[in-house]
């Protein structure tokens, strides 16, 4: 409730502000600064989270990185600020940080109302239903009458409530709270099924006592695409972002990874010779240095190697790429052509 | 006069040695008997699965993968996160430098728990102490590395915001109470709407407002750190609270004492450090004690607006699937922490009471 209330007043404050908060040139005070300020979560595994020597890490951090490469030719130029859901506007608002890669659901009241731009989308995530392996379901539209165990309060159940509506299934909601009560509700059995975000649920089942006895089924029932925000009005600073995302995301498309991109700078195919800004022309346009492209694929990686770096099969969350798979197999990642 | 002596009777069993004092404490009525079965049996029950938890199966330096086959604590996830739950985002290299502050600060305390030191090279070290924490902390003078405050966290913060916090309320809260009491009209109005508007609002709306609403009232460019907003959050809340504490003491003091010294011709400043205050304050030591422990535990609240401190390093370990589920182990050593340190300010304060016989 209280929260709610913030908010209103935070969008009035934002509203009041207005036109006064968008700067004019946030790269050229990124590069007077000297580093780029990033907005974090700092509690989501695989996302933003510090390891033990605090050293940060996630795909939305390594988004970040990839904005400084592309700015400064250092991934290392950057500061991360850990943010609350509530602050993370405000935070970007006030201009305490540059951009904001907290996995941010791209909603149009954002964009709009709280003076917002939202770029390339750097996750697709969604609803999701996690069930134990032995009761042999395969699809969410099998789950009719079974108890679903769900946070309260949330457009989460929500969501489930009018799924099982709109395929006249019956549902048991057993609501809980607390998230850590309701994952050790859904693995000790109090309920056939487990509802929350993806990549959410991955987390879960990670810690569950025996990971492989259940599987999240492949139904996505809502759309949550979480994106990186930078202020309303600075399109410049906006289009670096969008392309440092879009960088990740085209170099994969074109076979670059960390590892190749200095062979690939032989490369004859024109594609990629103005990708890795072996023939000028993209820098340029976008008012960074000529080898962005080339700076991030060698320090971050591209969206391929980040995502198996944080969410893939080899982490605890062993995320499926899914909708975050290139659009040549199936998902819906897909860059303009760098030209 | 005889000059035998009786042989010793040893006294009955049931009266002496231990025996005799079970009899005498824990099985003196049929209600204490009862109560005494009652424990026991509870204690027999929780004790050993218990110990056997905590010790006996429990893991010390494992990794997270044969905590979860373990049947007792896993004591790993302290063992293995210790140097960011405790430090936080410090430059992990450069880790050595909170750690001495902190034990500049311990040391200082510990010093400072002997009333017959209390004389002026005291204050001096305290200043030297602090500027050498200051510098430990910071960095950038002597050759170290500069190491900006939003690196802070972990235990450091939480003793910076709770030491600074009750040092700085301690004084304006007095300087509120006599304000308070003041017949100025402007003070005592002043004074009387900022301690009940403070009152009325929880630290959480405080600290909510420093966080999120201040920083848009800003100039374009200017942020301030968020550090030290929390901070001045906490000091203002907390001297509306001493303020009432110490006011409670200042009408302890009879008017007598008032006149007496007006008769000697002390002025207000004279009579208020002279007389007044050394009793006033005297007085409300244990309600200050407990306005300044649960100060001190308030600190963990900073979490909701994203610092670093302790309870917030330990959530972010936790958070991480490594780690994930045990947080009764995590928690419990958070405890210990935090009770050790209210523990000794309650202690001390007793301590303090008892010296100036109160």
């Amino acid at each position: 409730m209280r929260s709610r209330r913030l908010w209103v007043w935070m969008s009035v404050a934002v509203i009041l502000l207005g036109a006064g908060v968008a700067t004019a040139g946030t790269l050229s005070d990124v590069r007077a600064k000297g580093f780029v300020q990033v907005g974090v979560n700092g509690q989501l595994a695989g996302f933003g989270i510090p390891d033990e020597k605090g050293e940060w890490k996630g795909l939305d951090v390594d988004t970040g990185r990839a904005i400084a490469a592309a700015v400064f030719g250092d991934a290392k130029k950057i500061k991360f600020v850990p943010l609350t859901a509530v602050q993370r506007f405000t935070a970007l608002q006030s201009g305490e940080i540059d951009v904001l890669c907290r996995n941010a659901t791209w909603t149009l009241s954002r964009d709009t109302a709280l003076g917002l731009s939202f770029v390339q989308v750097n996750y697709y995530d969604g609803q999701g239903f996690m069930v134990p392996k032995k009761l042999n379901i395969k699809s969410a539209k099998q789950l009719d009458g079974a108890t679903v165990c769900v946070l309260p309060g949330t457009t989460t159940e929500q969501n489930v409530a009018d799924y099982f509506r709109t395929h006249n299934m019956k549902m048991k909601p057993v609501v809980i709270e607390n998230n850590t009560e309701l994952n050790k509700a859904f693995f000790s059995g109090r309920c056939d099924c487990l509802t929350s975000d993806a990549s959410q649920l991955a987390g879960a089942r990670s810690v569950a006592p025996n990971p492989q006895d259940y599987i999240i089924l492949p139904e996505i029932i809502s759309k949550e695409p979480l994106a990186p925000a930078v202020r309303h009005g600075d399109d410049q600073w906006k289009d670096i972002v969008n392309f440092s995302v879009l960088a990740m995301i085209e170099a994969e498309e074109l076979g670059i990874t960390s590892k190749n991109v200095d062979e690939m700078l032989k490369s004859t195919n024109p594609s990629v010779q103005r990708f890795l800004g072996v023939v000028p022309g993209n820098g340029k346009d976008l008012g960074v240095d000529e080898k962005f492209a080339y700076n991030i694929v060698k320090q971050v990686g591209n969206y391929g190697e980040v995502f198996e770096r944080n969410v893939g099969a080899k982490t605890p969350l062993a995320l499926e790429r899914g909708l975050n798979a290139l659009w040549t197999h199936g998902g819906l990642m897909y860059a303009p052509p760098f030209k | 006069m005889k000059e035998t002596t009786m042989d010793d009777i040893a006294p009955p069993l049931t009266r002496v040695g231990i025996i005799g004092w079970i009899r005498m404490n824990l099985f003196n009525g049929v209600f204490n008997s009862l109560l005494t079965i009652v424990i026991v049996l509870f204690l027999w029950y929780v004790g050993p699965p218990l110990i056997r938890w905590l010790f006996v199966n429990s893991l010390w330096g494992s990794t997270s993968v044969a905590c979860r086959n373990a049947a007792g604590a896993c004591w790993s996830v302290i063992s293995a996160n210790y140097r960011f739950i405790l430090f936080g985002f410090y430059p992990y290299d450069l880790q050595w430098r909170p750690s001495t502050a902190m034990l500049v600060l311990v040391c200082l305390l510990l010093i400072s728990r002997n009333r017959r030191l209390w004389k002026k090279w005291l204050l001096y070290a305290w200043g030297a102490g602090l500027c050498c924490m200051a510098v430990l902390m910071q960095g950038g003078v002597l050759g170290l590395t500069p190491v900006e405050s939003t690196q802070w966290g972990g235990l450091p913060l939480t003793l910076l915001l709770a030491i600074f916090g009750l040092a700085a309320a301690y004084p304006l809260g007095v300087l509120l109470a006599l304000g308070r009491r003041s017949k100025m009209p402007a003070i005592k109005i002043l004074s009387i709407v900022y301690i009940e508007l403070i009152r009325g609002i929880p630290l959480i709306s405080m600290l909510f407002m420093s966080a999120i609403i201040f920083p848009l009232f800003l100039p374009e460019g200017v942020t301030i750190n968020k550090i030290l907003r929390a901070q001045v959050a906490i000091i203002m809340f907390t001297a509306a609270y001493i303020a009432e504490v110490v006011r409670g003491g200042l009408q302890a003091i009879p008017k007598g004492q008032y006149e007496a010294a007006e008769t000697l011709g002390l002025n207000y400043v004279q009579t208020m450090r002279l007389i007044v205050l050394p009793q006033a304050l005297k007085i409300v030591i244990p309600p200050s004690v407990s306005i300044l422990i649960s100060a001190f535990k308030d600190t963990s609240l900073v979490v909701i607006i994203g610092l670093y401190d302790i309870l917030k390093t330990t959530q972010s370990v936790l958070a991480n699937p490594e780690w994930m589920g045990f947080s009764s182990e995590a928690f419990i050593f958070l405890a210990c922490i935090y009770f050790v340190c209210c523990y000794t300010m309650s202690n001390y304060s007793r301590r303090l009471e008892r010296e100036l016989g109160v």
